[in-house]
């Protein structure tokens, strides 16, 4: 379980461009819930999303995985059970490292990186057999540069890389935003698979009023840096697009 | 002869190649662009002669010469990720004080080593050209197959993620800053290796020695890189091998520029001229393969 309280964020204080990104927001994610945030630029939702990774810090609360303060944990130390996919799919990979090696990271996210030659066949055969399950063809690729994919391609494997190593929580900026229709659908009915397998909890970041019924078991609507309404169980499962629309409109 | 002229050329290009390494790993590894460079190859020379005349193995010298680069390195890549700073300018920051410290350690501004027996020396009179040739090459194999060692490794794929992609590196669990550091802590301690063998071929250090080296090292690089531009993706050895070419390739360039009677006042010009060309020459192969 994942809880926040008291988290203040402040950007640029004192200065005519400050910007109250969250005002003091208490917020609890259970074990395997799978979390939407909606809302309008500016409302906190990347905010919320780079506090639980730690890419920034909170001017004041706490932060608690179980009964661990993480608070001031860095980044690269809650890659230790924290995955990330991007909203720009270039983001989560890099272009000029073969797929194989892309992936060999994935699986060290947790581990320490030695000066250990760890591209073997038994590792070659590992990944072609999960990039063989998302059925692009890129199984017999993994010699080729990330950077020659496409975008959907791209955001696929980041998906499968960031819960490649054990993982416990999965945070998605808008994954499918730069997406076309078709290959957007296939990353969120992977995101899906994946989450109910692992039992992962995940926070997925969208504009996509649609995916937020089709996906998740609860919707936090952000306003002007707090959370507005907190919808789950029967709610959510009730809740029309309409519904939604109305909530933009005021 | 130009036969003679050719082979000393070839020497130094094969020395030269530890500088390559150094640009290829802080600018196409990690994309910095590494100033520190002019400072660590002076210092891995004036520390070499320092060595060498207080009768210190040459061995360990090379040794000593890596380590003082990397120390140099290090710093740079400390003020850049610790403080903060924009890397070209800790790089320039680094260099400049590495001039003072250069002239502090030597006392005086060029040290010849006469009666010393250095690298060129170990097997007793001073070795011919093709003896010299013989230990450079052995010295760059080692190199090249201890950096293409580590760049496969997991630490290795590590480093290129650093470079290639910072947000996804720190997201798989990589201390980039830390990466950074070791990264041109290694770059510099190459740059010093050819600083220390170059001191040993030519017989002095010279505190200028370093000067616009970075220029022709990244000329070195590029031209191997532009050579065999269709190898470069096939495996990273063929990279680092392209790169030990080039630099072979721009210590020719230069010498046949001074057998054919060049006044050596012009070389930086030279210098100069040949890298803007290589560049250009890069640009024009991009266009019109797109």
């Amino acid at each position: 379980m994942i809880r926040l309280s008291g988290i203040r964020k402040t950007f640029n204080p004192g200065e005519a461009s400050e910007v109250r990104a969250l005002l003091p927001l208490n917020l609890e994610l259970l074990q395997g819930e799978f979390v939407v945030v909606i809302g309008a630029n500016g409302s906190g939702k990347s905010t919320l999303l780079n506090l639980l990774a730690g890419s920034e810090r909170p001017d004041a609360g706490t932060i608690r995985l179980d009964d661990t303060d993480i608070t001031s944990l860095p980044d690269y130390r809650r890659s230790k059970f924290l995955g990330r996919v991007f909203q720009h799919p270039h983001a989560g990979t890099a272009p000029d490292l073969s797929i194989l090696e892309n992936f060999r990271l994935a699986a060290l996210r947790t581990k320490t990186k030695t000066l250990r030659i760890g591209l073997q066949q038994d590792f070659r055969n590992t990944v072609q057999e999960q990039v063989a399950a998302l059925q692009m063809g890129l199984e017999h690729k993994l010699d080729q540069p990330m950077g020659k994919l496409s975008g959907g391609q791209r955001q696929a494997l980041t998906l499968l890389m960031s819960t490649f190593d054990s993982c416990r929580l999965l945070l998605m900026d808008e994954p499918t935003a730069a997406l076309d229709p078709r290959s957007a659908t296939i990353v969120m009915q992977l995101a899906e698979k994946i989450i109910r397998q692992q039992e992962l909890t995940a926070v997925l970041i969208t504009h996509q009023l649609k995916d937020c019924l089709q996906y998740g078991d609860r919707i936090l609507f952000m306003k002007e840096g707090r959370v507005a309404e907190d919808i789950s169980g029967e709610a959510k499962k009730q809740l029309k697009l309409q519904d939604l629309y109305g909530r933009f409109a005021d | 002869m130009f036969s003679d002229f050719a082979l000393t050329a070839i020497v130094q290009g094969i020395a030269f190649a530890g500088l390559g390494c150094g640009i290829y790993l802080s600018l196409r590894i990690f994309r910095i662009p590494d100033i520190t460079t002019d400072g660590s190859y002076t210092l891995g020379g004036i520390l070499s002669a320092i060595a060498l005349s207080s009768g210190m193995h040459p061995i360990p010298v090379l040794l000593l010469a890596l380590l003082g680069g990397g120390m140099a390195g290090a710093s740079t890549g400390i003020i850049h990720t610790r403080l903060d700073v924009n890397p070209l300018l800790s790089g320039i920051l680094v260099m400049t004080a590495l001039y003072s410290v250069n002239l502090i350690l030597a006392g005086r501004p060029n040290l010849p080593l006469n009666e010393v027996k250095s690298i060129f020396q170990l097997s007793g009179n001073d070795a011919d050209t093709f003896q010299c040739l013989l230990t450079v090459f052995l010295v760059l194999a080692l190199l090249l197959g201890l950096l293409y060692f580590l760049l496969i490794t997991d630490f290795g794929i590590g480093m290129r993620a650093t470079g290639n992609n910072e947000t996804m590196a720190a997201a798989m669990g990589i201390h980039t800053q830390g990466m950074k550091i070791i990264g041109l802590a290694l770059a510099n301690a190459c740059t010093a290796l050819s600083g220390s063998l170059i001191c040993q071929y030519q017989g002095f250090a010279d505190i200028n020695m370093g000067i616009g080296i970075v220029i022709s090292g990244l000329g070195a690089v590029m031209m191997g890189e532009t050579l065999l531009a269709n190898w470069l993706r096939k495996s990273l050895l063929f990279h680092l091998l392209a790169i030990a070419l080039g630099c072979i390739l721009f210590r020719l360039i230069i010498a046949g520029a001074l057998y054919a009677g060049t006044d050596p006042n012009y070389l930086r010009l030279l210098t100069a001229l040949i890298v803007l060309g290589i560049v250009f020459a890069g640009k024009l192969r991009k266009t019109s393969s797109t």
